[in-house]
């Protein structure tokens, strides 16, 4: 990795554009500019789920506020949901089912567009908003959660915000932001065979540390992103959370356009051509500049997985758990680390046994995920004592995987087969892993207790899932490759 | 939106953790309310206490010490409140008392959930925040810290001062308790000029 001067990629012909994709972003949709740095920007999508868009509809009402743009705001149930076959509104969440009954209400009651649990457009709300054609090329976008920059895989300015900062978009349409810093991350080259843009951003991640996008809005670029198809986009920009970016995104291309061609939410006709000539232009120019620029080369990456509490921790797959001196952060956040998943220095990863394997999440559980990780479980079964579960990341991609027989390769490799959600990527008092269980998990945090208490997190790519799951200890998919 | 009332002199915390997260200061299971009060008992609960979901304090954490008991100020370490969009941090934060949280940095939803409940974010250096903490140690029981919203100073037990940066329009959120959201609608005039030019320039924007 090398730390390039700002400035240092603006080697094209077009001297006279020197302003970022993002900056472009931020242009249009500026409202009210304000002496200190901060705008009022305009938000051309609200999308909201049962957790936390609940809370803010109620606020909402409280005040008697009307929902401003109501055609331009979305809800899904996601985060609370039962994943079980045959599920209803009943979910073993402490009081689950009174937040989705009240959303379903709040939401109807607003007359905002809600993706209801069991109709074919439910499923993880970064999962789905893609897919659907919600989010598009130079929009801007909001959601009460914090992998809400996904979306940014793109080409549009998509960012997390808290209940409250989701009442005032609700509201005016509006949110007043502090505009960010600019950082290009540009990976280049070809990828190694068995490496995944979950690999890349837990690559990037290690190396600048989990608070090492602060204050940034992040542009991922150079030819091995252009090589990404867009779920490995959504995955990339989707990981940026992690190191505390404001946003990620990604110049929108040919498939970006091909992709979002004929969404149920996307523009047609007239209107798409119209759209076109505008997403052609979301493109950061020859001569801009980024207040920082990394430059990776792709041909260096390796497979990576976690080994401790915090997304920074993670080496390569044929790794070994490093030594503090080798490790990001403090002493005692190593030694606490360490502790919790039970770990000893230069142990490699390939010796830890495991209990659970979860598919599924905002990160990678989209239908190329499902379709990597089966082609390597034909065929093959579940090592005995692993829990494995799949769980796709919307009903489509589940319906998609069926009628392609991908679940049947799940069941009759042992994983058990859901209904889309987050499911347990996160605990919120329902389901989980049990304590001190190891679980290779393709989510995005290994949080302590964020899968259940005392649960043991190594993120991987499905792969990594995968083929762990079948080997009964963290394993490198490369050696289970056909 | 909760004020902050310019000045608070208080106990403060040391939680010298790095990357505390929202699923640390408010695990999901506790997230049964939107209300402060009762979001307070889950405050930090994975740490606090013995069980996951139980009540029996872990006397090694350092908010169950009996002189931090009443402390209403954290301090903390590097991109403290990452994770999570979760409000439900502040919101219990705020229940159990803090309003102001020293750290080297926030993750950014956090810092804006804190302003937006009476919270103040205070950021500066790890060196800074390390000294007052051992400044606060070695003048232990009970030994307070003045945070001057106000003055943008701290000042430490042994009467020395300390700058800090706050964004202003934090600050004034912070210490005039704005609705923001009567103060944008204020300016509604502008939106809708906004919103009426870009309907001829991005169309397809609106028609969903
Ligand atoms: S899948 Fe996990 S990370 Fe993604 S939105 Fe759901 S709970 Fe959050």
């Amino acid at each position: 990795m090398q730390q390039a001067k700002s400035g240092e990629g603006g080697v094209g012909f077009d001297q006279a554009d020197g302003t970022t994709l993002f900056e472009k972003l931020w242009a249009q949709h500026v409202v009210t500019d304000f002496e200190d740095g901060a705008a009022l920007i305009a938000i051309d999508r609200i999308l909201l789920h049962e957790r936390t868009g609940a809370v803010a509809l109620r606020k909402l009402h409280a005040a008697q506020r009307p929902v401003a743009h109501p055609s331009r705001t979305f809800c899904t149930m996601d985060h609370i949901v039962e994943t079980v076959p045959g599920r209803g509104d009943a979910t073993r969440v402490p009081g689950g089912q009174t937040l989705i009954v009240e959303t379903r209400r709040r939401a109807i009651d607003a007359g905002i567009r809600l993706f209801d649990i069991n109709t074919p457009e439910q499923g993880i709300v970064h999962v789905i908003s893609p897919e659907l054609g919600i989010v598009l090329p130079g929009v801007t976008l909001v959601c009460p959660d914090s992998h809400t920059c996904t979306q940014g895989a793109l080409g549009a300015f998509a960012w997390g915000i808290g209940s409250t900062e989701a009442e005032h978009a609700l509201a005016t349409g509006t949110l007043r932001v502090h505009k960010p810093k600019t950082m290009r991350v540009c990976f280049e080259g070809n990828l190694p065979d068995g490496v995944t843009a979950k690999d890349m951003s837990l690559s990037l991640i290690s190396r600048l540390g989990s608070g090492g996008g602060s204050g940034y809005a992040v542009e991922f670029a150079g030819s091995t992103v252009r090589a990404l198809d867009i779920e490995a986009r959504l995955t990339l920009c989707n990981m940026a959370a992690e190191f505390a970016v404001v946003t990620a995104l990604i110049a929108p291309d040919m498939k970006t356009f091909e992709y979002l061609s004929g969404r149920p939410y996307a523009p047609g006709g007239e209107a798409w051509k119209r759209a076109l000539g505008n997403w052609r232009e979301l493109v950061s120019g020859n001569a801009a500049t980024f207040d920082c620029e990394i430059i990776i080369d792709s041909g260096d990456l390796a497979p990576m997985v976690t080994w401790g509490t915090s997304p920074q921790h993670a080496v390569r797959v044929d790794g070994q758990v490093p030594r503090h001196e080798a490790a990001q952060g403090k002493r005692e956040a190593y030694d606490r680390a360490l502790d919790y998943m039970d770990l000893k220095a230069d142990t490699r990863m390939a010796d830890l046994r495991i209990h659970g394997a979860f598919i599924g999440s905002c990160t990678n559980s989209r239908i190329s995920d499902l379709r990597r990780a089966a082609g390597l479980l034909r065929g093959r079964r579940v090592a005995e004592g692993v829990r494995a579960i799949c769980v796709p990341g919307s009903t489509q991609v589940r319906l998609q995987a069926e009628a392609e027989g991908l679940d049947r390769v799940f069941v009759e490799a042992g994983f058990q087969w859901r209904e889309s959600g987050c499911s347990m990527c996160f605990y919120a008092g329902g389901e989980s892993f049990g304590a001190n269980e190891r679980v290779v998990s393709s989510t995005n945090r290994n949080f302590e207790s964020r899968q259940g208490p005392r649960t043991r997190t190594h993120i991987a790519s499905p792969e990594t899932v995968a083929a762990s799951a079948l080997a009964g200890h963290i394993a490198d998919a490369r050696a289970w490759a056909r | 939106m909760i004020k902050f009332d310019g000045t608070l002199t208080a106990i403060a915390a040391p939680l010298l953790r790095d990357n505390v997260d929202t699923d640390a200061i408010i695990p999901s299971r506790e997230m049964v309310s939107a209300d402060p009060e009762v979001l307070a008992g889950g405050l930090f609960s994975g740490w606090r206490y013995r069980e996951a979901g139980g009540r029996e304090p872990d006397p090694a954490f350092i908010l169950n010490q009996p002189i931090y008991r009443n402390a209403k100020i954290l301090l903390g370490g590097q991109n403290f409140g990452c994770g999570s969009s979760r409000e439900h941090a502040a919101w219990a934060l705020v229940g159990y008392g803090f309003r102001v949280v020293i750290a080297s940095s926030f993750a950014p939803i956090f810092f804006n959930n804190c302003v937006r409940n009476g919270i103040v974010p205070v950021q500066l250096s790890g060196e800074a925040i390390a000294e007052l903490a051992s400044k606060l140690a070695a003048d232990p029981p009970g030994a307070r810290l003045t945070v001057d919203l106000e003055a943008q100073r701290i000042v430490a037990p042994d009467g020395t001062g300390l700058a800090f940066p706050i964004d202003g329009y934090a600050r004034q959120m912070l210490l005039a308790g704005l609705d923001e959201i009567d103060l944008t609608l204020e300016g509604k005039a502008r939106i809708e000029a906004f919103l009426e030019r870009d309907r001829e320039r991005r169309p397809w924007i609106y028609e969903t």
